[in-house]
């Protein structure tokens, strides 16, 4: 009996010091996404709150915290609190099943990587249910809008993930970055390079079909339709205020971490150094992992402010024509190569 | 185990009040977010018995997509609630029907597990055995392998209905001017733009 209390009591340890850790660094990446954003239109973005206004997103926090709340007088008042709930809570249960280095991972399960599709699935939940219990236009629009285009992109994002799969053998997230340990760059006799280990190089449409399949999912600009501001105003957010209006940003950013963190553990390596050579190794894989997926956000947030909205039937365009039968051919080219050349994973 | 039983009966309970709030509840949207309750503690008890790899399918397809597509249309819907009530009645012996034989049937099933050794026998019999693999991996060397033809055509029949479904929705309107991406890409300046030039006071014809 004391065993279970103590198993069960470093669970709960380990999860808060990930939501916490999870926090922190999601309040520095809104901050990081806003500079950026102003970076590049030139202008200095938030700088009054703190040096350099580093405690901008703190600020932001207490602000909303103090709000009142305001539920219109038609909304369908339990499923409109419920929306933000949703939203916040799938997006944090996805990150119980990564690992952020060795063996630092919540829950190891062995059908990690399908957990984290089914998860990310579910987002649209949030946004439907806040659409259609707002009872207006606008957020009923962005609402719609979204049901399609959430659904339209995980198919391409499952077949990406069905392709890293084939490479990988195993659905389990630390087993596909452990895979990763060797791959092309020992076959061309260059085995310090590792980071032409990792699956973005031979799978390197794949990375780019699911990097942007990911800023959909996520609904980033320039997929981001739901909430369209020159056409919806805020789309389904319209009638949020307060907590619950706080609750689906934190959902949202919480999804893009963990989006980004995917693309890390399928395409980037996780936690494993970029080049095999000493002062590269001494670093412990956690800051590897961080760093990565700094740099894949960073991605996100240019792609934010250098890329103007796509228009809705031309996103339905680009998720049905282009990257469905694209991420389809590659399954059949990937899994077929690996059969022709007897390079399957755990093939006998 | 005893923390095992405590979640058996959290879901099994969540399951079976959420599937009957499903015909319970007044607004049909809220009848469909209860269905999704519903199908998300199934996909717990699949857990719980050590079927993850069914657990998380159910999760992508069911509640992932199709739950989406339903509550998509019944929100949608334009349902008068008191007209909706009032057909209950008269439906309800064909339901009940429906549910009694289901009941006896899952009691068949139930029955002869515990009844004949051999029907166990032969069910174990077709399973491989899952010493050391996990459960994606016996799911996959059954189904691609006893069962492939079985999924193939299941696969068929799937191909079958979406053409089917997009022959019955598909129109093309005449006249109507698309959008052709290629077309539009390979536009140059030279091709896109006649510059003229514009006399005061004339304008262009």
């Amino acid at each position: 009996m004391y065993e279970a209390a103590i198993t069960v009591a470093i669970i709960v340890a380990q999860s808060v010091a990930l939501l916490v850790s999870l926090l922190v660094v999601i309040a520095y990446l809104l901050l990081a996404d806003r500079k950026i954003w102003a970076a590049v239109q030139m202008r200095r973005g938030p700088n009054v709150v703190g040096p350099w206004g580093l405690f901008q997103s703190f600020a932001d926090l207490l602000k909303f915290v103090l709000k009142e709340v305001v539920i219109p007088d038609g909304a369908n008042k339990g499923v409109f609190l419920l929306a933000p709930l949703v939203t916040c809570v799938l997006a944090l249960a996805g990150w119980a099943v990564i690992p952020v280095a060795e063996n630092w991972v919540i829950a190891d399960i062995n059908v990690g990587i399908l957990y984290l599709f089914a998860i990310s699935s579910l987002g649209v939940y949030g946004v439907i249910m806040g659409g259609w219990a707002s009872n207006s236009k606008y957020p009923f629009l962005g609402a719609l809008r979204s049901a399609a285009q959430m659904v339209s992109y995980e198919v391409s994002i499952g077949f990406v993930i069905i392709t890293v799969l084939l490479c990988a053998g195993t659905l389990n997230l630390s087993g596909i970055v452990m895979t990763q340990k060797s791959g092309l760059a020992d076959m061309m006799g260059l085995p310090w390079l590792t980071f032409l280990n990792w699956y973005w190089l031979p799978l390197f449409p794949m990375f780019v079909v699911f990097f942007v399949s990911a800023l959909a999912e996520t609904n980033r600009p320039p997929f981001d339709l739901p909430e369209a501001e020159s056409e919806l105003v805020a789309g389904f957010m319209v009638e949020y205020s307060s907590t619950p209006y706080l609750m689906f940003m934190l959902g949202e950013y919480v999804s893009i971490t963990a989006m980004c963190a995917m693309t890390v553990i399928l395409f980037m390596g996780g936690w494993l150094p970029p080049l095999d050579i000493a002062p590269f190794t001494w670093v412990p894989g956690i800051f590897w992992f961080l760093g990565k997926l700094c740099f894949v956000f960073f991605m996100f947030a240019m792609v934010k402010a250098m890329v103007p909205r796509y228009r809705y039937d031309q996103l339905m365009r680009l998720g049905w024509k282009v990257f469905l039968p694209i991420s389809l051919f590659y399954v059949a080219a990937v899994a077929g190569f690996l059969v022709a050349f007897d390079l399957a994973p755990g093939g006998s | 185990m005893a923390v095992a039983g405590i979640f058996f009966y959290l879901f099994s309970a969540i399951t079976v009040a959420a599937a009957f709030m499903v015909i319970a509840a007044r607004n049909p949207v809220h009848s469909v977010l209860f269905l999704i309750l519903a199908f998300f503690n199934s996909a717990g008890l699949f857990v719980l018995m050590g079927a993850e790899f069914l657990a998380m399918i159910l999760v992508v397809v069911y509640v992932g997509a199709v739950a989406v597509l339903f509550l998509f249309v019944v929100m949608m819907l334009d349902i008068d609630f008191a007209e909706l009530r009032q057909g209950m009645l008269q439906y309800l012996p064909v339901g009940g029907v429906i549910g009694v034989i289901l009941l006896i049937e899952l009691i068949f099933v139930v029955g002869s597990w515990a009844l004949s050794p051999e029907a166990v026998a032969t069910i174990a019999d077709k399973a491989p055995s899952v010493g050391g693999i996990t459960n994606t991996e016996a799911i996959g060397q059954i189904l691609y392998t006893k069962y492939v033809y079985l999924f193939q055509a299941a696969g068929i029949v799937l191909l079958i209905a979406m053409v089917g479904a997009i022959v019955l929705t598909l129109h093309h309107k005449e006249g109507v001017r698309r959008q052709s991406i290629p077309r539009q890409v390979a536009r140059t300046p030279a091709t896109a733009i006649e510059v003229r030039e514009v006399k005061s006071g004339e304008g262009l014809s």
